[in-house]
C-alpha cells in the first residue's frame, strides 16, 4: 500500500492527516488509541477545529501532533507546555491541548509542568505514560516502575515511579484524572469533560509499549499489557492522589481525582489589563 | 471451548433468549475493516464482547493478518457496541449500525 | 492613565528602557522573560507597559520557558520578545535552533555582562559575539544588531523586529551592561514616522504549504487559529511541514534558510564610519567599546596617525566582503572588544592576510580607556 494514498475510509479520517498513514507507532502501542479517543471527544463536542491547537514535545507520544489535522506544533523535548502557554496567552480564542509523553513532560519538562499548573494556565495536558523512554530505545524514566528492567536499568530500576496525578493535584491543577488506553469510554468521557473546563487540566493515560518496555518486562505483546491493565486496574474516583502511586504488585488506581473550579491565569491577567486601561 | 468461555457463551445465550421473549430488539452492527491499515495487535479480536472477530489467514500489505468477522446468528453477532472502533490504534476497523434490509440478509 | 504604545517626545532613558520602548513602538505585544542582571529592567518596563497597550507580559519559570513562550506567541501571530544576559542566552540556544529551523520571527535582547559562567553580573562584557552566531547546534544564519547608545537601542529594536519579520529568523540585540544601564537623551518620533515591517501572510481560502518559499526564499507565515490547519515541526521537513528525514530534504531546507540571509547580507549589514576616507589603520569596534574607540581615533589623528573607525551596527551577518575590500587598502585593523578575542577572528578571516589584525582586548568588567586602543593603533603603525 502506498504510504501516500489519500483515501478517506475510516469514520475519523477527516480528523487525520490521512496522507501520512499508517502512523509510525508499533503494533500493540496504545498511542493510536489515545489519538482515537481524543478524536472521538472532539467529534462529540463538535469543537471548532480552526481554533483547536495541539502542541507536543519529543518522543513517541509527541508524534501525535503530526497526525491530527488541526494547527499542530511538534516542539522541543520538554518544552511543549511553555510553548502552549505562549500560544494561549497570545490568542485566548485558541483551544490549546498539549499531548506528550511521560519523560518529555515530567523529566526535562517537569519545571514547566509544575509552574503552568501553579499559575493555572488555561491549557489541557494529556500525558501518555508508557513507563519508558520509547523513541530512544527503552531507557528508564521518571515513571518507570520500581524493579523494572530497561536498557539503562539492566539489573532492575532502583527508583520509584513519579505519582503524576499527585504532582498535578499538588501544583493546583483544576482537573486531574488517570485512565488507561483500555478504558476507552471513560477516557473519552474524561477528555470531553476536561475540554469543557477552564484552567490547567491534566489527564494521565497509561499505555503499553511492547517493543522496548513490555518486551523486557514479561509483557512482549501489547495485548499482554492490556490484559495486565484489565486485571490490575481499579477505578476509585476522587481517591486522594497521595494513595495512587504505581508500585509493582499493587493495584493501579485509575479514575477522576480532582475536578474543581479556579480562576485561570489568563482571566486574571486580562482583568488586570482592563483595570490598567481603565475599563 | 474452555470452561470459562463455555460459561460466558451460556450466559450470553440465556440473555439473548430473554431479550427475544421480552421482545427487546438487540442492536445489530456491521464491521468495516480497512485491511491494509491493520498491524495485527489483536486488541479488537481479544476485546470484542461478542467474540465475533477472529484473525484471518490472509496477509495484508504490511505483512500482518487482519481480523475478519465470523458471526453465528442469532446470538453471536455484532451488536454495534463500537468497542473495536475505540480500541483499534490504527484506525483500521469500525462498526456502524446494520440497515434493516441488511439485517434480514444476515439473519 | 494608560500611555500609548509610541511615547513620542524627548526622553532621558536608559538603554534597557529604550530597547523596551522601541520594541513596543515596533508592535511587540508579547514578552515572556526571566529576571537576570543586567537585563531585568527591560522585563520590568514590559511588565509596566504591556497592560497599558493591551499586550501580555509573563514571568516564566526559567529561560527555556521564556523563549518557548515567545515562540508560541509568535506562532499565534504576535510580535514577541525576551531579554536576558549571557548565561540565560546559553540556556535559550536550543530554542534559537528551533526558531531558525521553523523560521519563527522573534527578538532576543542579550545585555551582555562579564563572562564566562556567573562572571560579573553587574558589569559590561562583549563575550557573546560568537555565541550569537554559533551558540545553537547546526548550520544556520542569524541576525545580530549592536547599539552603542540608548537612542540606538530604541531605533535598533524597531529594526530588529522588522528584519526578524521580513526574514523569518530570530534577531538578537547584542547590548551590554554599560549601554543597558546608561541614561541618555532618546528622541521618539511620531507613530506615523516609524516604518514597520510585518511577516508575509498566506491568502485565506487558498491551499497553503507552510514551507513553500516565494522567490525571495521566504514562505508566508500563517498564525494558529487562522484556519490553515498546518503542522510545524523541528524535524527536517518538506514544503508541507511534514517530517522528511532524508538527506535531500535536509540539504534543500538548510540551503534555503541560510541563503535567505547570506544572499541578502548587503541589505542587512549596517555600520558607521568615522574618519575612514584616508585611513591606514582602521579600528573596528561595536557597542560600549566603540565609545572609547572614537576617542582613540581622535587622539591618533592628533598625533598625525591616519586612523579611522568602522563601528559595526550589525555583528551578524558579518560584513565580510566589505572587510576584505578594506584590507586591500589599509595597513592594519585594530579590533577593540570587551572579551579575549571573538570578533577579531572574523576580521582575520575576512582580511585574507591582506592587512595586519591586532586585538585590543579588555576581558570584561569595564570598557577600554581610549589610550589602551591608541597603544594598539601605534603598535599597528610600526
Amino acid at each position: 500500500m502506498s504510504r501516500a494514498k489519500v483515501v478517506e475510509q475510516h469514520l475519523f479520517d477527516k480528523y487525520l492527516r490521512v496522507d501520512r498513514l499508517p502512523h509510525i507507532w508499533c503494533p500493540g502501542c496504545g498511542i493510536g488509541i489515545l489519538l482515537s479517543c481524543f478524536i472521538k471527544a472532539i467529534d462529540t463536542l463538535q469543537l471548532d477545529l480552526d481554533k483547536l491547537v495541539v502542541v507536543s514535545g519529543i518522543g513517541c507520544a509527541g508524534r501525535i501532533a503530526g497526525y491530527i489535522k488541526v494547527d499542530s506544533f511538534h516542539t522541543l523535548h520538554g518544552r511543549a507546555i511553555p510553548f502552549a502557554v505562549g500560544l494561549k496567552l497570545a490568542n485566548p480564542s485558541l483551544n490549546v491541548v498539549v499531548i506528550s509523553g511521560d519523560g518529555d513532560i515530567f523529566s526535562i519538562g517537569g519545571n514547566h509542568f509544575i509552574h503552568a499548573a501553579r499559575r493555572n494556565n488555561d491549557i489541557m495536558v494529556i500525558c501518555v505514560n508508557n513507563f519508558i523512554y520509547g523513541m530512544t530505545g527503552g531507557q528508564y524514566g521518571p515513571t518507570t516502575p520500581y524493579q523494572a528492567r530497561t536498557s539503562t536499568s539492566p539489573y532492575g530500576n532502583v527508583e520509584h515511579a513519579f505519582n503524576l496525578p499527585h504532582v498535578a493535584a499538588s501544583c493546583g491543577a483544576v482537573y486531574v484524572a488517570r485512565w488507561t488506553v483500555l478504558h476507552t469510554r471513560r477516557l473519552t468521557e474524561s477528555i470531553i469533560e476536561a475540554l469543557q473546563k477552564k484552567g490547567f487540566r491534566f489527564i494521565e493515560v497509561l499505555s503499553p509499549c511492547p517493543t522496548v518496555y513490555g518486551r523486557r518486562n514479561n509483557m512482549p505483546r501489547g495485548l499482554d499489557m492490556m490484559k495486565f491493565f484489565m486485571k490490575n486496574c481499579e477505578i476509585r474516583n476522587f481517591e486522594d492522589t497521595k494513595n495512587i502511586a504505581i508500585e509493582p504488585g499493587e493495584k493501579i488506581i485509575i479514575g477522576k481525582f480532582v475536578d474543581i473550579e479556579k480562576k485561570a491565569f489568563e482571566d486574571a491577567y486580562y482583568e488586570l489589563i482592563r483595570s490598567v486601561r481603565g475599563y | 471451548m474452555s470452561e470459562e468461555n463455555e460459561e460466558e457463551d451460556l450466559t450470553r445465550r440465556r440473555l439473548l433468549k430473554l431479550a427475544e421473549r421480552q421482545k427487546i430488539k438487540l442492536p445489530r452492527g456491521k464491521v468495516i475493516i480497512i485491511k491494509d491499515r491493520c498491524k495485527g495487535c489483536g486488541f479488537c479480536i481479544e476485546f470484542c464482547p461478542q467474540g465475533v472477530l477472529v484473525q484471518s489467514e490472509e496477509f495484508n500489505a504490511l505483512g500482518y493478518h487482519p481480523p475478519k468477522l465470523v458471526e453465528e446468528p442469532p446470538f453471536k453477532v455484532c451488536i454495534n457496541c463500537s468497542f473495536c472502533t475505540s480500541i483499534c490504534p490504527e484506525f483500521a476497523i469500525f462498526s456502524i449500525p446494520l440497515e434493516e434490509e441488511e439485517e434480514k440478509e444476515y439473519g | 492613565m494608560a500611555r500609548p504604545p509610541v511615547l513620542t517626545g524627548i526622553h532621558f532613558m536608559s538603554g534597557n528602557i529604550a530597547v523596551a520602548e522601541g520594541s513596543i513602538a515596533a508592535g511587540c505585544r508579547f514578552y515572556a522573560g526571566y529576571p537576570i542582571t543586567p537585563s531585568s529592567e527591560v522585563f520590568e518596563r514590559f511588565a509596566e507597559r504591556m497592560p497599558e497597550v493591551g499586550g501580555i507580559c509573563i514571568q516564566m519559570e526559567d529561560e527555556m520557558g521564556s523563549i518557548a513562550a515567545v515562540l508560541g506567541a509568535s506562532w499565534a501571530g504576535l510580535k514577541a520578545m525576551t531579554a536576558t544576559s549571557g548565561p540565560g542566552f546559553s540556556l535559550m540556544q536550543e530554542h534559537v535552533s528551533y526558531a531558525v529551523m521553523t523560521e519563527t520571527p522573534c527578538v532576543i535582547v542579550n545585555v551582555q555582562r562579564g563572562s564566562p559562567a556567573t562572571g560579573l553580573p553587574t558589569l559590561p562584557g562583549q563575550g557573546d559575539v560568537m555565541q550569537a552566531k554559533w551558540g545553537a547546534h547546526g548550520s544556520y544564519e542569524i541576525i545580530a544588531l549592536s547599539p552603542n547608545s540608548p537612542q540606538e537601542c530604541f531605533d535598533m529594536a524597531i529594526r530588529a523586529f522588522n528584519l526578524s519579520e521580513q526574514y523569518r529568523v530570530p534577531a538578537i540585540i547584542l547590548m551590554d551592561e554599560c549601554i543597558g544601564h546608561m541614561y541618555e537623551k532618546v528622541v521618539i518620533p511620531p507613530k506615523d514616522q516609524i516604518k514597520i515591517v510585518n511577516r508575509k501572510k498566506p491568502e485565506k481560502g487558498k491551499p497553503y504549504l507552510p514551507y513553500k518559499a516565494d522567490d525571495d526564499l521566504i514562505p508566508p507565515m500563517a498564525a494558529a487559529g487562522d484556519g490553515f490547519k498546518f503542522h510545524i515541526t523541528g524535524l527536517t521537513h518538506d514544503e508541507r511541514g511534514y517530517p522528511d528525514l532524508s538527506a535531500e530534504a535536509h540539504e534543500k531546507i538548510i540551503k534555503r534558510i541560510c541563503d535567505k540571509i547570506r544572499l541578502n547580507t548587503h541589505k542587512i549589514v549596517d555600520y558607521e564610519t568615522f574618519r575612514m576616507e584616508d585611513a591606514e589603520i582602521i579600528v573596528i569596534s561595536f557597542g560600549a567599546a566603540s565609545r572609547s574607540a572614537f576617542k582613540a581615533v581622535e587622539l591618533a589623528r592628533e598625533d598625525g596617525i591616519k586612523a579611522g573607525l568602522l563601528r559595526l551596527k550589525t555583528i551578524w551577518p558579518f560584513p565580510c566582503d566589505y572587510i576584505g575590500k578594506l584590507a586591500e587598502k589599509v595597513k592594519a585593523f585594530v579590533v577593540a572588544e570587551v572579551n579575549y578575542g571573538q570578533l577579531v577572528h572574523e576580521v582575520e578571516r575576512c582580511a585574507h592576510g591582506k592587512a595586519d589584525v591586532i586585538l585590543s582586548a579588555v576581558m570584561g568588567g569595564r570598557i577600554h580607556r581610549p589610550e589602551e586602543i591608541l597603544d594598539k593603533i601605534m603598535e599597528a603603525v610600526k
